[in-house]
């Protein structure tokens, strides 16, 4: 510790100049949403600079805009399924990777997330070139199917992570004391691995909700998924309703990911508390 | 263990894996190879295209300008993004591996948060910065500085500050996850044995954190690369990129082979470089610093 800060003091303008480049780049990062969050109060026609005053105007005209609503409905609806089934799916792959014995694992798990791999572009024109080999019309279960294709290699990820992470040692235990597999998936491995569950879900929900590039190739004519429907609104200029529905998306995710980071650091804090106390009662 | 069950267990692994394999073999595998074959079809008309076994398509790719355009401007724009969040992105996250405060799980918090935040929205932000009424062009005016508004947006700069902004938090957190993992004992002992504050620095975290400068750096070029969006929001007509033309090739010219033959030369193009990157530094830590 003291070495470190003996360190420190020579190259502390060094040291200040690295902060101050830190904070510019924190800046360069935030302004931009900060920008748009300002100018959804904006009292104007146009969704732009001058300022002209204070208004929550946008937003109860977002509340009435019905292709928006719609599009909203439609994003719910598909991420929920799309989460849900690549949920499912790599739950199941991410058993087989971690707790089997599988002959070219290696080619396998390659192939399971090679979709992150591949532009999201040529993916899209992939699945497009297949329907046209089968000659098949774009319908919802493309944009379904897609979507499924997309977020499977990060839930993969996250729950082979999980499940590798938590070793075998109480799958093993159940096992001898005379569990069968299935309830030993049923009452251990599955509540053990949940937060990871979880989180792939939700991880998976979200890249389906923010996906653009993918859905402007897949979307069937006259379905608009939230960012198509931002997207075709951005022809020319901004409209006044779009700085709106970011605040409000906004406003979500950081309320959403702030409660998460309290709740992680919550946890945290009481881990290290019984940690601590654990550590008392040996030494003492 | 006995081999009947060392069998079974592989059996049940496979079962296990029923599903997603299929998936990726019916979505993904089988669609490339009917991509590959389509890049020696022979288009005909709009929409209309015939089985052949042709190279017009690949010739068209190297020799017509509107294509190798699009490929050198791809290269470039992604380059020079790469370069950016690489070395713009490098020092936050030293100062964010190095710094002591009890504060810095906040900075580390609003890192995260970008990739919470819409994509749309944070590309559209930009419109409401380079705009001829945007933020910029508002506060160079009323402080005289310009008469007239600058035009920045829907030029090639801001399709690179749109791309750097997408992508800044991932060379961020790669590079800061290779410096906060590396062994930090060994810059107070370079010091000790005479070393320079600069010298402990080029000689030792600077070779430690390359790992996490190719990751981050190869995640930029690949995103840049293969965008669609950025371009299409934050560019002029002459910005379009290899994505934006295989949009326009498949959407509306309707040009299946060609477009099956611009997908399949941007697949080859990023995968050498995974390749590459695979033999220095393995795959499991690019997609660890995807998810």
């Amino acid at each position: 510790m003291s070495t470190q800060r003996k360190d420190k003091e020579p190259a502390s303008l060094m040291w200040r100049l690295l902060v101050a480049i830190t904070v510019l780049v924190y800046v360069f990062m935030f302004a931009p949403i900060l920008v748009v969050i300002l100018l959804s109060f904006n009292d104007s026609s146009f969704g732009a600079f001058p300022f002209v005053g204070f208004s929550f105007r946008w937003f109860v005209k977002l509340a009435e805009n019905e292709a928006i609503l719609s599009a909203l409905s439609t994003s719910a609806i598909l991420g929920v399924l799309t989460a849900l089934i690549a949920t499912l799916l790599a739950m199941l792959a991410a058993l087989a990777l971690v707790r089997h014995k599988v002959s070219g694992q290696k080619t396998v798990s390659l192939i399971l997330i090679a979709p992150l791999l591949i532009p999201e572009t040529v993916l899209a024109v992939g699945l497009l070139l297949l329907l046209r080999a089968l000659d098949l019309p774009r319908t919802y279960l493309l944009l379904l199917a897609g979507h499924i294709l997309i977020t499977f290699p990060f839930a993969v990820l996250v729950i082979q992570a999980r499940l590798a992470g938590l070793g075998r040692t109480y799958e093993e235990a159940a096992r001898s004391l005379g569990a069968s597999a299935l309830v030993t998936f049923r009452e251990v491995t599955l509540p053990l691995s949940l937060p990871a569950v979880t989180a792939a879900a939700l991880f998976s929900f979200t890249i389906s909700f923010d996906n653009l590039t993918a859905s402007l190739f897949w979307r069937p004519n006259g379905v608009e998924t939230i960012p198509t429907q931002i997207f075709s609104m951005l022809k020319d200029s901004v409209s006044p309703e779009i700085n709106a529905l970011g605040t409000v998306m906004v406003v979500i995710t950081v309320g959403l990911s702030l409660l998460a980071g309290a709740a992680g650091s919550q946890v945290a804090r009481q881990a290290r508390a019984s940690d601590a106390d654990t550590q008392d009662a040996i030494s003492k | 263990m006995a081999s009947a069950e060392i069998q079974t267990k592989s059996r049940a692994g496979w079962l296990l894996l029923l599903p997603s394999l299929t998936l990726m073999i019916v979505l993904m595998i089988t669609p490339m190879a009917i991509m590959m074959a389509y890049t020696f079809f022979e288009y005909v008309d709009i929409g209309v295209e015939r089985a052949a076994f042709m190279a017009d398509n690949w010739v068209a790719l190297i020799t017509d300008p509107y294509y190798y355009y699009a490929l050198w401007k791809t290269a470039k724009v992604a380059l020079i993004t790469t370069v950016i969040c690489v070395v713009v992105g490098y020092i936050p996250a030293y100062t964010l591996a190095m710094v002591q405060s009890k504060y810095r799980w906040i900075l580390m918090l609003l890192l995260l948060l970008p990739f919470w935040i819409s994509f749309v929205i944070r590309t559209m932000s930009w419109m409401q910065v380079l705009g001829a009424h945007g933020a910029l062009n508002s506060v160079l005016i009323t402080l005289g500085i310009i008469d007239a508004p600058l035009e920045m947006l829907y030029t090639e700069g801001a399709v690179v500050i749109g791309l750097a902004h997408f992508l800044l938090p991932f060379t961020i957190l790669n590079i800061f996850v290779a410096i906060e993992s590396s062994d930090k004992t060994l810059v107070p002992v370079a010091r000790t044995l005479g070393a320079t504050p600069a010298r402990a620095f080029v000689e030792v975290t600077l070779p430690l954190s390359m790992p996490g400068v190719a990751t981050g750096g190869l995640l930029a070029f690949v995103l840049a690369a293969g965008s669609y969006v950025t371009p299409a929001i934050l560019g002029g007509p002459n910005d379009y990129l290899f994505g934006n033309l295989i949009f326009s090739t498949v959407m509306t010219e309707l040009n299946w082979p060609m477009g099956a033959t611009l997908g399949i030369a941007l697949v080859l193009i990023l995968g050498a470089l995974i390749v590459i990157y695979n033999r220095y530094f393995g795959l499991e830590r690019l997609t660890r610093g995807m998810a």
